[in-house]
Formats: C-alpha cells, sequence, structure tokens
C-alpha cells in the first residue's frame, strides 16, 4: 500500500505549491510541531512562525512560513498561508530584513502578550536558518 | 459650414484622439489578461478558506458564545458599507454602476432608519460619493501606488474594518464591487462580509467530523479576521479585473466612434472643398462669359 498523499499549499495570489507523491509534513503548529502522515485523522489547526518539512519521492523540501491555517482531510492536506518561500530560494540578506522587521515589532511597547510569543518566535525561526 | 481649415483641424483631431484610445485599449487589454489571471490564481485560497469555516460553523454548538464576527454584535442599527472603485477614470460604466449600486442600498437603509457609515477605496468612488454622502464617508483609502491589487492592500483594509467593528462602530459590514464575468458585462454586487452569512456560502457541506487544536472557538477567532480581508482581497481582485474590462470595451467603442466621425467629416471636408471648386469654376465661367 502506497504512503503517499496530496500536499497543496495555498497563498492568496496564487497556488504556491501542489503535490501528490508526499510521505510526510511536518507542520508548525499553533500548540507545537505537528507531524502528518497518512491516513491522518481529518484536523484543522493554524500554524505559527516556522518551518515547513515536506518529505516527498524526490526528496526533502522546506518552507518557511508566518502564519496560517492547515486542513488535512481524505489524505488531502491544505496549507493556506498569507507569506510562505521556500528556504531554497531566499537570500541571506532578505532574512536579515526580516528579522529586522521583526525585531522593531518586538520592540514596540503596546503588543500583546500572544503578539510577542509570536514574533519572538519568528525571530528565533529566522535565526536559525541565517 | 465651417471652413476647409476648421476642418482639417477638425479631423486631425480626432484622429489623434483615436490613437490615444486605441492605445488604452490595448493596453487594458493586456492588463486584463494578468488580472484574470490572477483572479483565477487567487479563487483556491478564498474558496478553501470557505471551506473550513463552513465546516467550522456549523460544527460550533454554542451558537451564544460564537465570535461576534460570525454572529454579529446582536444589533442592526449601523451599517459600515464598504465602496470599491477604482482609482482612474475613463473605464466606461464600471464606478457609475458600483455607485448607482450603493446609493440604492444606501437608500434603503435611509427608509429602514438605519445609520450609514462609508468607507470607500479608489478615489473615484470617493469623488462621486462625497457630495451626497460625505458627512458619512468615514474613510477613504486608495492604493494608487500599487500596480495591481496584492494581499497586503487587502489586508490594511481588513485590519480597519475589524478595529472599527472592535470598537463597537457598526453592527453590519457590506461590500461593494463589481464581479468580472466577461469583458462587456460586470455585474455590481454587495456582499456582507460581517456577520458572515453562512447560508451564502456555497459548497457542499461535508458532514465529517475534525479534530481542533486548538478548539473551535480559537481557530475561528484567528480564522475569521483572515477571512475579512480574503474576502476584501477576492473582491479587489474581481475589482481589478471588471476595471480593465470594462475600460477595453469603452476604449474600443470610442475608438470606434471616432473612427466614424472621421469619415463623416472627412465627407463633408470633400463636400466643402468640391463646393470651393464649383463655385471658383462658376465664377471663372460668368467671369469670361460677360467679356
Amino acid at each position: 500500500m502506497s504512503e503517499e498523499f496530496k500536499v497543496e499549499i495555498v497563498n492568496p495570489e496564487k497556488s504556491f505549491l501542489s503535490k501528490e507523491d508526499v510521505t510526510e509534513v511536518i507542520v508548525p503548529a499553533f500548540e507545537g510541531e505537528m507531524g502528518i502522515l497518512k491516513d491522518h485523522i481529518s484536523i484543522i489547526s493554524f500554524l505559527k512562525p516556522g518551518i515547513i518539512t515536506i518529505n516527498s519521492k524526490s526528496g526533502e523540501e522546506k518552507f518557511f512560513v508566518e502564519d496560517g491555517i492547515v486542513e488535512f482531510k481524505d489524505n488531502n492536506l491544505s496549507v493556506l498561508t498569507s507569506s510562505i518561500f521556500n528556504l531554497k530560494d531566499v537570500d541571506r540578506n532578505k532574512i536579515k530584513d526580516l528579522i529586522k522587521t521583526a525585531e522593531d515589532e518586538a520592540n514596540k511597547a503596546e503588543i500583546n502578550d500572544q503578539a510577542r510569543f509570536l514574533v519572538n518566535q519568528k525571530i528565533d525561526v529566522l535565526r536559525s536558518i541565517n | 459650414m465651417a471652413s476647409l481649415d476648421d476642418l482639417k483641424k477638425r479631423i486631425a483631431s480626432v484622429k489623434s484622439t483615436q490613437k490615444i484610445t486605441k492605445a488604452m485599449k490595448m493596453v487594458a487589454a493586456a492588463k486584463l489578461r494578468r488580472a484574470q489571471e490572477s483572479a483565477e490564481k487567487g479563487r483556491p485560497y478564498s474558496k478553501k478558506m470557505n471551506n473550513i469555516i463552513l465546516n467550522l460553523s456549523s460544527g460550533i454548538s454554542d451558537k451564544e458564545n460564537a465570535p461576534k464576527l460570525l454572529s454579529g454584535s446582536g444589533n442592526d442599527k449601523v451599517h459600515l458599507c464598504v465602496v470599491m472603485t477604482s482609482d482612474r477614470g475613463l473605464c466606461g460604466g464600471f464606478n457609475s454602476n458600483i455607485i448607482k449600486k450603493a446609493r440604492s442600498y444606501f437608500a434603503k437603509l435611509a427608509e429602514d432608519g438605519k445609520d450609514l457609515k462609508i468607507i470607500t477605496v479608489g478615489s473615484k468612488g470617493n469623488d462621486q460619493l462625497k457630495r451626497a454622502y460625505g458627512d458619512k464617508i468615514i474613510a477613504n483609502i486608495s492604493f494608487k501606488e500599487s500596480k495591481h491589487a496584492n494581499y497586503f492592500d487587502a489586508e490594511k483594509v481588513g485590519k480597519i474594518v475589524i478595529e472599527k467593528f472592535g470598537a463597537e462602530e457598526f453592527d453590519v459590514c457590506t461590500i461593494f464591487y463589481n464581479q468580472f464575468k466577461n469583458v462587456i458585462t460586470q455585474i455590481p454586487q454587495a456582499q456582507q462580509i460581517i456577520p458572515l452569512n453562512v447560508e451564502n456560502l456555497e459548497e457542499e457541506k461535508s458532514g465529517d467530523s475534525y479534530e481542533f487544536e486548538p478548539d473551535e472557538d480559537e481557530i475561528l477567532s484567528n480564522l475569521l479576521p483572515k477571512n475579512i480581508s480574503t474576502q476584501i482581497f477576492k473582491a479587489m481582485l474581481e475589482n481589478s479585473a471588471s476595471e480593465q474590462g470594462s475600460r477595453m470595451s469603452a476604449m474600443d467603442n470610442a475608438t470606434r466612434n471616432a473612427g466614424e466621425m472621421v469619415d463623416k467629416l472627412t465627407i463633408e471636408y470633400n463636400r466643402s472643398r468640391q463646393a470651393a471648386i464649383t463655385k471658383e469654376l462658376i465664377e471663372i465661367i460668368s467671369g469670361a462669359e460677360s467679356l
């Protein structure tokens, strides 16, 4: 029996990625990293800033996301996100820019605890891939 | 009758106008293709978003404690209307159609004794509405700098709407935009986004039960603001495709009309030229005869 399922990543502007031969996806769900294999129970969750890892026959791919929603149903995994990029394609300077804007945001006085947590998380992840 | 020189000048000026309208039509056609593409590419996102929300809201057991963006504020007094138009003119009835739709809606609200607040997106709508409804317009947003509709802009509008809803400045929010059907037809739409009309979301209902992490309420309250931005973005995409389509057909008409006008003027020009020649000939002949 095949152990593959379908994953689709869409952002508001276009369908970002669609793959049929995926064996495992690790998403940074809000309450911790979550690995999804075939025949996972139907689930809806949302993402915190982190790395999505997609393991497929053609190898491993990693993407950075800032936020989003994941839905898994009938062996279809949909990820809706407004900001995503492939770690392969991104250059150092862009990451540095992102870290800088995130840090500026973190230093603002008026943000609440949840936003602060998310921003800090983002900074950590960005630093780790830099 | 106008003199030959005047006619010549008029023909030249109509011809140069025709050149402009022709060029605008070409540009609009090229932009339309891009706008249409991005509208199509944007569809899966909003469709998926709708699906998830539908599944979530049907699963919610405790209707009373549902997030306010879904259930409404409990009142129906203050209506916020987001009127989305273009920043540029010369696009046929595009802006007027939206405004007309919005105005009739405003009139109905006034009849029912509701309060009205307006946010205009795009400067043309603001221009047309500010005379009659100037005191109702609470914000005017314009994206003149952005080349085409992008999600970042939509999010900005979404944030303003949500902020105002959070501050209890309105109860119901409706957006007005043109839905792109084809180049000739654009349908002005009024779509209610707050509270979300779950029954109106088209899509098959799946009876599947989901596992939620964290719980439904939290996901829903996280998702609904995103959905507002998504809906606004969808409207922006439809609008930009409609704008280009409408401009294309308007400019096509203008080019054709200019062509007809040139033909007419040319005939008139030739006639009066001939008349002048005939007149001169008669003068010469009768002058010769009298000798």
